[in-house]
């Protein structure tokens, strides 16, 4: 496999084989010398045309640590700005001999746009509202890890499913590795044709968050999703705190999960919107368990796609 | 992606017409005078670290440990070292699936380390795993127990203990097959 541009490039095997690089990556992180040979004299670019933090330093990190020379090309104060089109831009950038491209761009569909027209293997970092692939990566083989497997697992994704894409990708992930997911929103932020969705995937959906953690013993995982306010343009609930007491992980709903049950949030997180405080905070928080393990699984991802042979990696 | 094995691995191809080299009890034999030969070098099994080369070297150490605690009446400290990562080959080969690197609780400084490998071929393997113990630590020492040195060197480099020196043309094919690995205890060439 050349790209990782969709979960959907992935057979349960290839998440898995992936999952078993990135815990080899992960014993990387407690090391005096936080570095590995394997990419030496190759070269990634990250390109960001959206704001981020979390995804670019750990795609900059993990390439980094594997020796590869990482660049960053954010789109303010690159020509894009200037008016250059996406495909000048990224076709000046492999001009300088990129091996890897790591694009995180708001229009869907950006990055398979962008590896139709390079010859570098590029990975989806997030393109609007459809995928972040190594995101859902990341939760899978955390939870997996809390866990011991994923199959039969009974997993809650709640909050802005309209805008997510993590949500998108995760749905894909978590379903492949055999979890029972179950979506939660309000009816507005819920997409629009969810219900064929939803049959041909595998997934449930609800309005009534207090029901999904109450109903059945209550799921084995939560991931709360941030609410986007910088993708709505729309009025989707009246106000903040009618949001928090539908659909937010508050004090009242924590005390009804186990404390053995994982909360995942991809961050950053709305505290006091989507996730109390003292959610965000509890022992049975994994949020940044999921930085770290971002962290071994986008190293993983960038030795199997850029170690080999051309078109070695992942089957 | 399934992960490639190296020249010492057992053929899984057309059969071949083997010739054992190496049974269960000669494997056992060369492995305890390589004990032997650790603690009398080392003057006892103080700060000695054994590191078994994935995939074979593993066990091998395992035993190897094994073997010195029964003769010294006290454990000595394994571990796994991984080198895929370091590896000069991996761009010219389909990606390599990368195994554990697991240290002993006391680390490699100021030990003296052994790395116990299968087979000992052109050298790159123990190239690579010197360049992952330098990323690892700074032992006092560092020497090389193998089971096999079947000859055709690429780099100036020799084992400290041999199980068995077994000369081969380049076409020849030597297999380490371990009953922890493989179901059987074995080396044999083809």
């Amino acid at each position: 496999m050349k790209h990782l541009l969709s979960v959907d490039d992935l057979s349960a095997d290839a998440i898995q084989q992936l999952f078993e690089t990135a815990a080899d990556m992960h014993d990387v992180q407690r090391r005096e010398v936080k570095k590995l040979p394997a990419l030496r004299g190759r070269t990634v670019v990250n390109m960001f045309f959206e704001d981020s933090t979390r995804t670019r330093s750990s795609f900059e990190i993990a390439g980094k640590w594997l020796s590869a020379d990482v660049i960053n090309v954010s789109a303010k104060g690159s020509s894009t700005s200037k008016g250059e089109s996406l495909r000048d831009t990224v076709l000046t950038v492999c001009a300088m001999g990129v091996d890897g491209l790591v694009i995180r761009h708001p229009a869907s569909g950006a990055a398979l746009q962008v590896s139709e027209w390079v010859d570098a293997s590029v990975v989806n970092a997030g393109d609007g509202t459809h995928e972040h692939p190594t995101q859902a990566l990341l939760d899978a083989y955390t939870l997996q890890r809390r866990l011991g497997s994923l199959e039969g697992r009974h997993v809650a994704i709640v909050g802005d499913l309209t805008h997510s894409r993590v949500f998108r990708s995760n749905i894909q992930c978590l379903t492949r590795l055999g979890a029972r997911v179950t979506v939660v929103a309000p009816p507005t932020l819920m997409p629009s044709g969810v219900g064929a969705w939803s049959a041909a995937a595998g997934f449930d959906t609800s309005y009534d968050l207090d029901d999904v953690l109450r109903r059945d013993g209550g799921p084995d995982a939560v991931m709360m999703l941030r609410v986007q306010r910088e993708r709505m343009t729309g009025a989707y609930f009246p106000s903040p705190r009618e949001y928090t007491v539908g659909y937010g992980l508050t004090r009242d709903r924590l005390a009804v999960l186990g404390p053995d049950v994982p909360i995942c949030h991809p961050g950053p997180m709305n505290r006091g919107l989507e996730i109390a405080a003292d959610a965000a905070d509890a022992a049975q928080s994994v949020v940044l368990e999921q930085v770290s393990s971002g962290l071994a699984v986008r190293m993983a991802v960038l030795y199997h796609l850029l170690a080999g042979e051309s078109e070695g990696g992942m089957a | 992606m399934p992960a490639t094995t190296d020249e010492t691995s057992p053929g899984t191809g057309p059969e071949r017409a083997d010739r054992t080299v190496l049974d269960a009890r000669d494997i056992s034999r060369a492995l305890t005078r390589i004990s032997h030969e650790l603690l009398e070098r080392n003057k006892g099994a103080t700060d000695l670290v054994l590191l078994g080369l994935h995939t074979r070297g593993v066990p091998l150490a395992r035993r190897i440990a094994d073997k010195i605690a029964t003769v010294e009446g006290a454990p000595v400290a394994v571990g796994e070292l991984d080198v895929t990562m370091y590896r000069d080959d991996l761009r010219s080969q389909p990606t390599r699936r990368a195994h554990k690197t697991a240290l002993p609780p006391g680390g490699i400084d100021r030990k003296v380390v052994v790395l116990v490998d299968d087979v000992l071929f052109s050298g790159r393997t123990i190239r690579a795993a010197l360049d992952a113990l330098a990323d690892l630590g700074r032992p006092s020492a560092v020497r090389l127990a193998v089971l096999v040195d079947r000859g055709h060197r690429e780099l100036p480099i020799r084992a400290d203990h041999v199980g068995k020196n077994l000369p081969s043309a380049l076409a020849e094919r030597v297999s380490v097959r371990l009953s922890e690995v493989d179901g059987t205890d074995e080396v044999t060439i083809s």
